[in-house]
């Protein structure tokens, strides 16, 4: 008994002299590693959020990237949950959320948290710093395991980056994302990857699973942050956004290697610019290309509608062009895939559990949801979250559209000066002013007709007839009939307009930033107006007819001056296809009131 | 007055520190290369590896890495080698034809040689490291065949959990290999995977990444490495045309009097393929071959230190040993290797 007493004193004694040598030995380099570590892991947590969907069914990870609450999760999270879900924060609050948007090829979706205007808030990094062998964390709700509302953080390094995997379908894509080996499990899907410092690089969403059941296997992918940012302008508007197509395919070549177009459709945009079978792709997006991959990994991070640069090589030439992409879908496509969209595999199973009958189910490329026993029972959406929904076919959730739309109109009205809008001046509007490419411009907007004497030659558009066939003047892709659309959408306003919705921030040619998209569809046509978001002013517009396998007539305003106390454009600089038609600057402009009033 | 004792050595380190840092010969004290500085050296002597398979679960692909300056490669023998038509993809995306230089089914090694490869970067097996258990590791390989053409192969970190000896056994781990592996605690036992590098954590050279392998117990993989001083010299020999195939010896010729299959008590499987694998379909009775117990299904690797790829090769073969010499057969039966010794004359 003494000599045990004995034995743990000398023991004691022991550790307590060792103990204070061995830590003032650990180099300061790795305390410093070890202190910046738990800071990152900090900052990256406190935005980190665990998502249950109503009614028990299944659940995953996301982020919170806006104080007001807006978050990211992978499409295949939110696609069961339905339109609420309730998500967990490591500060112990549980916050209801509403659908926003959702990117269903990307597999990604845009939920909003309710309760605060002071969420933290990840950081965003440029995820085309990221290289293979940088440290990076994920965060999330491995096996639902964030009961206690605290995430589960895995540690790991980049595997590889640019990587591409294939499409289920034509859905749920990852292009140019990243691989980890952190680890990534079953409800780590939609959560956040960080770099070693805390910031943002990606959304975990798929892992290599294949024959090893339901569980990592060191190969995770996550969709890189820089494409959500091409996407986040879109999903906020609440629509179902889609991803985009050239019109052309291409493989490589067998002997040179080289990346050559194989088959590309004469109706497509690349097609109009110049684009032909058998031309070789140098670059795209600004980046060079070398592999069919590189070429799907740039398509796969722009949305549809988006003007790309893209460089081709032929008989030793090069040509650089603007392609704009259209989409991969039809919007009843779209609907139709969503509906069918894979579902998560059977709940009873356990991770680990044999996947012997997993080949003969089609594959679904992504981790899959791990459920709770609870019965899915829709519990009613409550009154808050209520009011921030509206269902409407070809939409997440209308309420977002409506709600930009109207948030861009009212600060494009206050920029023009115009708070009541210009509903007052139906009658004619006269334009008048110098051409550059000769002469003198004078326009005459009315109802039902426009003309104009440009350069001694009169031009006339008949808006009672079919508005895609009224293109005057030749060469401009249809600047009267687009000019008499621009004076309806002010008179009128969206609301009236036709049917107008919001299409998110997306770019506009000559601009770095992104703009304001409404599109309004009248008649057989198409026009997109682009909003400046500094100054709301009205900055561009297209005017397209419904098919889109045609030019459209580009317009864009500057120069904006006083008429009448009204802020109205100086210059309009007008494009069609490959050609500038000429800008009219713009010495007289009136917008009359209607005749009587 | 320890305490001060300790403050002052924190301050003296503090002072060296800073010394280090701010001292005129920064660049110097630069510090390690970064994981990702690492990555970016060993990546070009990785490579990806296309042959036979693509069907029941059997992926067409493997990994490699290169082993000399003439385009000698390093890989896990498997079926995905068993084609005339071996493909191999450098890092740089540069694609080449490969020939299976040889193999050792023991080791589960083979080497390939790239056609008309110059100035490849490589490995020199000689420099391989040896690890000790905790020892932080990289691996790379095209597990899942996430890489294509030019993309560089993945990498997954970790540690040696164990330097131990691959306790092989029927049922649990069926491999012809018994010898030393590092056991490790990084995710590397995936399809694909198999013949792509371990190395330390400057990208030193350690190990080859071993082939798929199940606990058929309780369905769990393991994540191995074979270390490259278990490998070194079987290489050299396959390099120095020990275990070369007989289709590729020029020496080579013919006797008067060889061995024929009937002789041994072999019936094999009807050579119908191109390449028909030299699988045994009955043995006689009363023979040379029924003495040692061959059995039917056994595939035929090696006669003598010759590899025998093909029932062609096994002719070609017999036909150049005298009907009177012994001979030494090695067989895979299932997953296991079996040696036999043969001798016509009683």
């Amino acid at each position: 008994m003494i000599r045990i007493v004995l034995s743990t004193a000398i023991c004691v004694t022991m550790l307590g002299a060792s103990v204070a040598p061995l830590l003032a030995e650990i180099p300061p380099a790795v305390l410093k590693a070890e202190q910046e570590r738990i800071t990152a892991i900090e900052k990256a947590k406190a935005p980190s959020i665990s998502v249950f969907a109503k009614g028990g069914r299944g659940g995953g990870s996301g982020v919170v990237i806006s104080p007001d609450g807006y978050a990211l999760t992978n499409f295949h999270v939110a696609k069961p949950a339905g339109d609420y879900m309730q998500c967990s924060m490591p500060d112990g609050e549980l916050y209801d959320a509403v659908i926003v948007g959702i990117d269903p090829t990307g597999d990604v979706a845009l939920i909003k948290l309710f309760g605060r205007d002071d969420f933290p808030t990840a950081e965003m990094a440029n995820s085309n710093d990221v290289r293979a062998g940088d440290w990076c964390f994920a965060i999330g709700n491995p096996f639902l395991l964030a009961t206690d509302f605290q995430p589960t953080v895995t540690w790991g390094i980049v595997s590889g980056v640019h990587r591409y995997q294939y499409p289920a379908g034509t859905l749920l894509e990852y292009a140019d994302c990243i691989q980890t080996d952190a680890s990534i499990n079953p409800g780590n899907s939609g959560g956040p990857l960080f770099n070693a410092k805390g910031q943002l690089i990606g959304i975990n969403g798929r892992g290599s699973f294949e024959k090893r059941g339901r569980v990592n296997v060191g190969v995770g992918y996550a969709i890189s942050i820089n494409q959500i940012k091409h996407f986040l302008g879109y999903l906020k508007s609440g629509r179902i956004v889609d991803h985009a197509t050239m019109g052309a395919t291409v493989s490589t070549d067998d002997v040179t290697g080289a990346v050559l177009v194989t088959n590309i459709l004469d109706s497509s945009d690349a097609y109009r610019r110049g684009l032909r079978y058998n031309d070789e792709i140098v670059s795209f997006g600004n980046r060079p290309i070398a592999t069919v991959n590189g070429f799907k990994n740039v398509l796969g991070i722009f949305p549809k509608g988006w003007r790309v640069p893209l460089t081709y090589r032929r008989e030793g030439k090069r040509y650089d062009i603007m392609v704009r992409l259209t989409g991969v879908h039809s919007p009843e496509e779209l609907l139709k895939k969503i509906q069918k969209a894979p579902t998560p595999p059977d709940p009873g199973k356990k991770p680990g559990d044999k996947p012997e009958d997993e080949e003969k189910k089609p594959k679904i490329p992504r981790i899959p949801l791990p459920m709770r026993g609870a019965t899915p029972g829709a519990k009613p959406m409550p009154k808050h979250v209520a009011a921030m929904f509206e269902a409407r076919s070809g939409y997440s959730n209308y309420h977002f559209n409506k709600m930009n739309r109207n948030r861009v109109w009212k600060a494009f009205l206050d920029a023009s000066n115009a708070k009541d809008g210009f509903g007052k001046q139906t009658g004619p509007w006269t334009l008048e002013g110098e051409f550059t490419e000769g002469g003198t411009v004078a326009i005459r907007l009315e109802d039902e007709s426009a003309t104009a004497t440009i350069s001694g030659a009169q031009h006339v558009a008949d808006l009672t007839q079919d508005l895609d066939n009224q293109l005057a003047p030749r060469g401009s892709g249809g600047l009267l009939t687009a000019l008499a659309l621009w004076r309806r959408m002010l008179t009128v306003g969206p609301e009236k307009f036709g049917e107008v919705y919001y299409l998110g921030k997306g770019p506009m040619l000559g601009r770095e930033e992104l703009v304001d998209v409404l599109i309004g569809t009248y008649d057989v046509v198409e026009v997109r107006f682009f909003f400046s978001p500094e100054t709301g002013q009205l900055v561009g517009m297209e005017f397209w007819s419904e098919t889109s396998d045609r030019d459209p007539c580009e317009i864009y305003f500057d120069q904006y001056k006083d008429v009448d106390g009204q802020n109205l454009p100086g210059r309009m600089k007008v494009f069609f296809g490959d050609d500038a038609y000429g800008v009219i600057l713009l010495d007289k402009v009136a917008i009359g009131a209607k005749a009587g009033t | 007055m320890n305490i001060d004792l300790l403050t002052l050595k924190r301050f003296v380190i503090a002072i060296t520190v800073a010394l280090v840092i701010c001292g005129p010969a920064e660049s110097a004290f630069a510090g390690p290369p970064s994981l990702a500085d690492v990555i970016d050296s060993v990546q070009p002597k990785i490579v990806k590896i296309y042959g036979a398979g693509g069907f029941r679960r059997l992926e067409a692909y493997q990994s490699g890495f290169l082993i000399s300056s003439k385009g000698h490669v390093l890989t896990t023998w498997s079926y995905v080698l068993d084609t005339d038509y071996i493909v191999v993809v450098l890092n740089d995306g540069r694609k080449f034809q490969a020939e299976l230089l040889g193999a050792d089914p023991r080791l589960e090694i083979a080497v390939l040689k790239l056609d008309e490869a110059d100035d490849t970067p490589f490995f020199d097996l000689a420099e391989a490291v040896p690890l000790r258990n905790g020892s932080r590791v990289l691996a790379f390989s095209n597990m899942y065949s996430v890489a294509t053409g030019n993309e560089p192969a993945s990498v997954v970190h970790g540690l040696v959990s164990a330097k131990t000896t691959l306790d092989a056994r029927s049922g649990m781990f069926e491999t012809p290999y018994r010898g030393p592996v590092y056991v490790l605690d990084a995710m590397t036992n995936n399809p694909g995977a198999g013949g792509g590098a371990l190395t330390d954590h400057k990208g030193r050279l350690a190990g080859l990444l071993g082939k798929e392998l199940k606990n058929g117990l309780n369905n769990t993989w393991l994540n191995f490495s074979i270390p490259i001083s278990e490998i070194e010299q079987s290489v050299e020999d396959i390099r120095a045309g020990k275990f070369q195939s007989s289709t590729s010896d020029p020496d080579a010729e013919p006797v008067p009097d060889p061995l024929t299959l009937d002789a041994l008590g072999l019936v094999m499987v009807p050579d119908v393929l191109s390449r028909t694998p030299p699988f045994v379909d009955r043995i006689l009775p009363d023979t040379p071959a029924q003495r040692v117990g061959l059995r039917p299904d056994d595939l035929i690797l090696f006669l003598d230190n010759r590899m025998i790829q093909s029932y062609k090769d096994l002719s070609q073969e017999l036909s150049m040993i005298d009907r009177a010499t012994p001979i030494r057969i090695t067989v895979m039966r299932g997953r296991e290797l079996k040696e036999v010794e043969l001798t016509t004359t009683p």
